[in-house]
């Protein structure tokens, strides 16, 4: 049989702001485990919450990024369990009355098409803190730096087919929120999580099958694995007659395992109820105007803008967008080295190459868009040839040198693009080798007389110690052995 | 000078008759000694209250004193103090001392009081008997001379009992369904519940945050209102707190009465009432009318609906506001937990009683998936009608009157065993609260030996009025000035 495959994603993103969402003590990740949790956050009897007015521009930003209604009045609500590491026995959250109600997300999809995203709501919440399991002799470390952290949690319509569609969408949200500058982005900091919900249903069929929730992804890879995990296992189950369970699952990446966590039939009753510590919240057009001025450019209106303004392609266009600090850095790199093609493929080939196998981002580059650009600049007046560019990049990277032209001297980089000197070369090399030299005159077919060609070159670039001009030896090379 | 008001203590220290360290001393004596009768304290901090006299004798030699500085008073358990152990009546928290001050505490600091210790209270302030207390029953220092231990009232009755018995001239209170008003009236002493908002909750330990309001405990009218000025104002700390001017109350205490509009609700004049406190309360009114007040009878006609929906919203939140005690990260731990949940359970288990887990299965149950629109949802919406009853009469009249509580003082352990019967002392106070409107109970006559309380409710931040109404009436009267033997 086949099958349609659905998906929907709820999204934890974590807000950029300096204090929590109740209290005002840090929200900086990384510190000693309890030194940025005061009173409030360690939920000490008589303490109280203060809304953190940052969290609410930050949420109504997003809302405006995604094409969402804003609600006016947002309440907040009381989600009740008890776990160590949530102080107060409830959570702090949203549900009757969120601030941002339906929107939607256009998705640029591999194969060119454009999938458009509704959001259904997204709601602004306090974080829980971190349970430490490990070095505590059989017992469990609490950690409360994390707890009342603001997350927006972004709920979508189950639009979505494919885990590359689902991949993408991820993506491109992670895209609107870095370039808000709302969220770090930095999922292996829990910046953002991603809980999956899928289902299958007979292909055609207007019937939503039952799903199951697949929680806590932090990377992109890992959710496109644990979709393509869970629809292979959903199928299964299906095609031998078998009926799917709703329930909570947990997915370990590194084993492409998952387990149930809970049911339907366990699930908690989580007795939601307005927080009586909270006023609701009235936004009004002011707020709206305000954030709706601190908008910076988005990932549409930006790869719009570098097809424009750089002749990129759809595709280059898009990858150097997606990514407001990537994207930065692609312009700081074409400002200083005009040609924005070779900027781009200079991005997306070497310098993307490095920072995937060294595990860094953007903004740990050991290089800076100005130096990029400086060599860019020396690539297109064929002062280095593609070669000693390489060579360049990588004292560059490796902290060598930090000016494009000292390398280049240093290393005795200089392309020679002196005609005179470069024909005394090829008259040289072509005296050594006259079989070579007889075989390619006689040969009558000029793709092969072409390939032929190949044959001098390794003998030219040793002759010119890899410092000729790769073109100009070929123009050379085909008017001395003639025809 | 323990007979002595807040006021009038105020003008001995500032005469320089008596230094706040003699002051200090000589109420600490008194508490020490006659406290074994009421059990009215649950800590005294007699070394912390010598070094704040002394600081306050110097304050004022340097001319730098309020009218409250070096008076003695003391705190209801339920406001957290920094360094001093602040219980809320509880096991759960019988060895917890905030590092920080409630809002109320910091208030009457900068203000130089002297905080002589922490009154008794009934657990997490759920009670109408102050018999709920881990620390023990409260007895109303009335009626003892007939051989009987009688109840001083609920939540607040360990403030009441020792402004009552001249422990201290002034004690803080809290009032969720009538914690405040209902033992002032069983203990003959002046206290008032301002609007809700009015006082920060900011470090008052909570048991339902939308009801819950700090207050004013003392024997005069004058007194609580000079402990407003120190208590009422925004507090950026608490969101729910109304950002809106204090007036200074004692400036309006002396207006006169003539032309004061006054209801009597009759849903309050019912057969839950006995004759001789009917007649108590009706003898108070006569005397508003000899000062120039006009009286009608108004209706609330969805007051005996306001029982019921107390029994749902204030457990509810009280079941949330809870869930922080569970012996993760401070107060009480059960022994040798054998996993999480046996820490949670247990600990709960041993670390609360009756009436506190009885009100949070009972919330949780209100909260519960099926129930929550049935219960919940049910209880706002008539709190909404109640609120809507006390706007219309409040088109009609300046004030309402009525009695605070049902009957007096009953006997310790009379009413234990029914929850219900209990819940039924607040049924003249439990709507204010709901409407988050202000209120004050004042002395007005007895029954039986026992001090009866008349209740007077105002509009929204009515309290200098209510203060002014309840002052004249101690101009004329003396009912508050009795003292029990």
């Amino acid at each position: 049989m086949q099958w349609d495959i659905v998906i929907g994603l709820e999204i934890h993103v974590q807000l950029a702001t300096q204090t929590k969402i109740f209290s005002g003590s840090s929200t900086a990740y990384g510190a000693e485990p309890n030194t940025q949790a005061n009173a409030v956050d360690l939920a000490m009897p008589g303490t109280l919450p203060v809304p953190n007015e940052n969290a609410f521009r930050y949420a109504v930003m997003f809302g405006l990024a995604v094409n969402a209604e804003i609600g006016r009045r947002s309440m907040f609500e009381r989600k009740n369990y008890f776990y160590p590491d949530l102080p107060k026995g409830y959570q702090t959250t949203q549900l009757e009355q969120p601030i941002v109600g339906p929107g939607y997300v256009d998705v640029d999809l591999a194969n060119g098409e454009t999938k458009r995203v509704r959001i259904h709501h997204a709601h602004l919440e306090e974080d829980a803190g971190k349970s430490l399991h490990e070095d505590y002799h059989g017992m469990s470390g609490i950690d409360l730096n994390r707890a009342g952290t603001p997350l927006i949690e972004v709920v979508t319509e189950p639009d979505m087919n494919s885990a590359e569609e689902a991949v993408a969408f991820a993506k491109k949200l992670h895209s609107i929120v870095t370039s808000l500058g709302i969220c770090d982005g930095d999922m292996s900091q829990g910046s953002m999580r991603f809980d999956v919900n899928i289902s299958l249903k007979p292909k055609g069929s207007d019937q939503l099958g039952t799903r199951t929730e697949t929680k806590n992804l932090n990377s992109f890879r890992f959710m496109e694995q644990a979709i393509a995990h869970e629809v292979e296992r959903q199928m299964d189950i299906l095609e031998d007659g078998g009926r799917i369970i709703q329930e909570t699952r947990l997915y370990n990446g590194d084993r492409d395992e998952s387990r149930s966590m809970r049911t339907k039939e366990e699930a908690n009753d989580y007795r939601y109820f307005p927080c009586p510590d909270l006023l609701p919240v009235v936004i009004d057009d002011d707020f709206i105007e305000d954030a709706r001025s601190r908008l910076p450019e988005l990932p549409d209106a930006r790869k719009a803008r570098f097809k424009e303004q750089y002749g990129l392609n759809d595709y280059d266009a898009g990858l150097l967008s997606g990514d407001a600090k990537l994207a930065a850095f692609f312009e700081e790199t074409v400002e200083h080295g005009k040609d924005a093609k070779l900027a781009a493929n200079w991005i997306q080939g070497e310098f993307s190459a490095r920072l995937n196998a060294e595990e860094k981002t953007v903004a740990e580059s050991p290089i800076s868009g100005a130096q990029l650009g400086d060599l860019v600049v020396r690539i297109a007046d064929n002062t280095v040839s593609s070669a000693g560019a390489k060579k360049v990049f990588e004292a560059l990277w490796t902290g060598e040198n930090d000016n494009v032209d000292a390398i280049i001297d240093a290393k005795g980089l200089k392309q020679v693009s002196d005609t005179g000197a470069l024909e005394a070369m090829v008259d040289e090399v072509l005296a050594g080798m006259p079989d070579q030299v007889a075989q390619y005159q006689n040969e009558e077919d000029p793709k092969k007389r072409k390939k032929m060609l190949g044959g001098f070159m390794g003998p030219l670039m040793k002759a010119s110690k890899g410092q000729g001009n790769p073109k100009l030896f070929n123009e050379i090379l085909v008017k001395k052995l003639g025809g | 000078m323990h007979n002595k008001s807040v006021a009038e203590l105020s003008r001995e220290l500032e005469s320089g008759k008596i230094s706040s360290v003699e002051l200090t001393q000589q109420f600490l004596d008194r508490l020490k000694q006659e406290d074994g009768k009421y059990n009215s304290f649950i800590t005294i901090t007699e070394e912390q209250a010598l070094a704040e006299a002394k600081a306050a004798d110097e304050l004022r030699a340097a001319g730098k004193a309020t009218a409250w500085t070096g008076v003695p008073f003391a705190h209801k358990d339920i406001f957290c103090t920094n360094g001093v152990r602040t219980t809320c009546g509880s096991k759960m928290l019988e060895n917890f001392v905030p590092p920080y001050d409630a809002t109320v505490t910091e208030k009457f600091r900068q203000a130089g009081a002297v905080c002589l210790g922490k009154t008794n209270m009934d657990e997490f302030a759920m009670g109408s008997s102050n018999e709920s207390s881990y620390f023990g029953a409260v007895t109303n220092p009335w009626g003892l001379s007939s051989g009987e231990k009688r109840v001083p009232g609920g939540s607040s009755g360990g403030s009441a009992a020792a402004v009552a018995a001249r422990l201290v001239p002034a004690a803080t209170a809290t009032d969720t369904g009538g914690s405040i008003r209902q033992p002032a009236a069983l203990c003959g002493v002046t206290g008032l519940k301002p609007t809700y908002g009015r006082v920060s909750r900011y470090g008052m330990i909570a048991f339902a945050s939308s009801l819950d309001q700090g207050g004013t405990m003392a024997r005069t009218a004058e007194d609580n209102a000079l402990m407003l000025n120190v208590m009422a104002g925004f507090d950026p700390k608490d969101s729910t707190s109304i950002d809106r001017e204090v007036p200074d109350y004692t400036a309006t205490l002396n207006e006169p009465l003539k032309g004061l509009k006054i209801g009597l609700p009759k849903e309050y004049f019912s057969d839950q009432l006995s004759p001789a406190m009917e007649e108590q309360v009706r003898n108070a009114v006569k005397e508003y009318e000899k000062l120039g007040a006009t009286v009608k009878e108004v209706s609330l006609p969805n007051a005996k609906l306001a029982i019921a929906a107390y029994y749902v919203i204030a457990p509810a939140e009280a079941s949330a506001n809870l869930s922080r005690f569970d012996g993760v990260r401070y107060g009480y731990r059960c022994e040798d937990p054998k996993d999480l949940m046996d820490m949670y359970t247990r600990t709960r288990a041993e670390g609360f009683g009756a009436e506190v887990k009885r009100r949070i299965l009972v919330g949780t149950y209100a909260l519960s998936h099926g129930y929550y629109d049935a219960y919940y949802l049910k209880a706002q919406k008539v709190r909404r009608l109640i609120q809507q009853d006390f706007a219309n009469a409040f088109k009609e009249v300046d004030v309402l009157m009525s009695p605070t509580s049902p009957s007096p003082a009953f006997v310790q352990g009379e009413k234990t065993n029914d929850p219900v019967t209990m819940y039924l002392e607040d049924i003249f106070t439990i709507a204010i609260n709901l409407a988050g409107l202000p209120a004050m109970s004042v002395p007005a006559g007895f029954v039986d030996g026992l001090p009866v309380g008349l209740q007077i409710i105002g509009d929204y931040f009515a309290e200098a009025r209510l203060l002014n109404a309840a002052h004249q009436f101690q101009q004329v009267t003396d009912w508050h000035q009795r003292e029990p033997k």
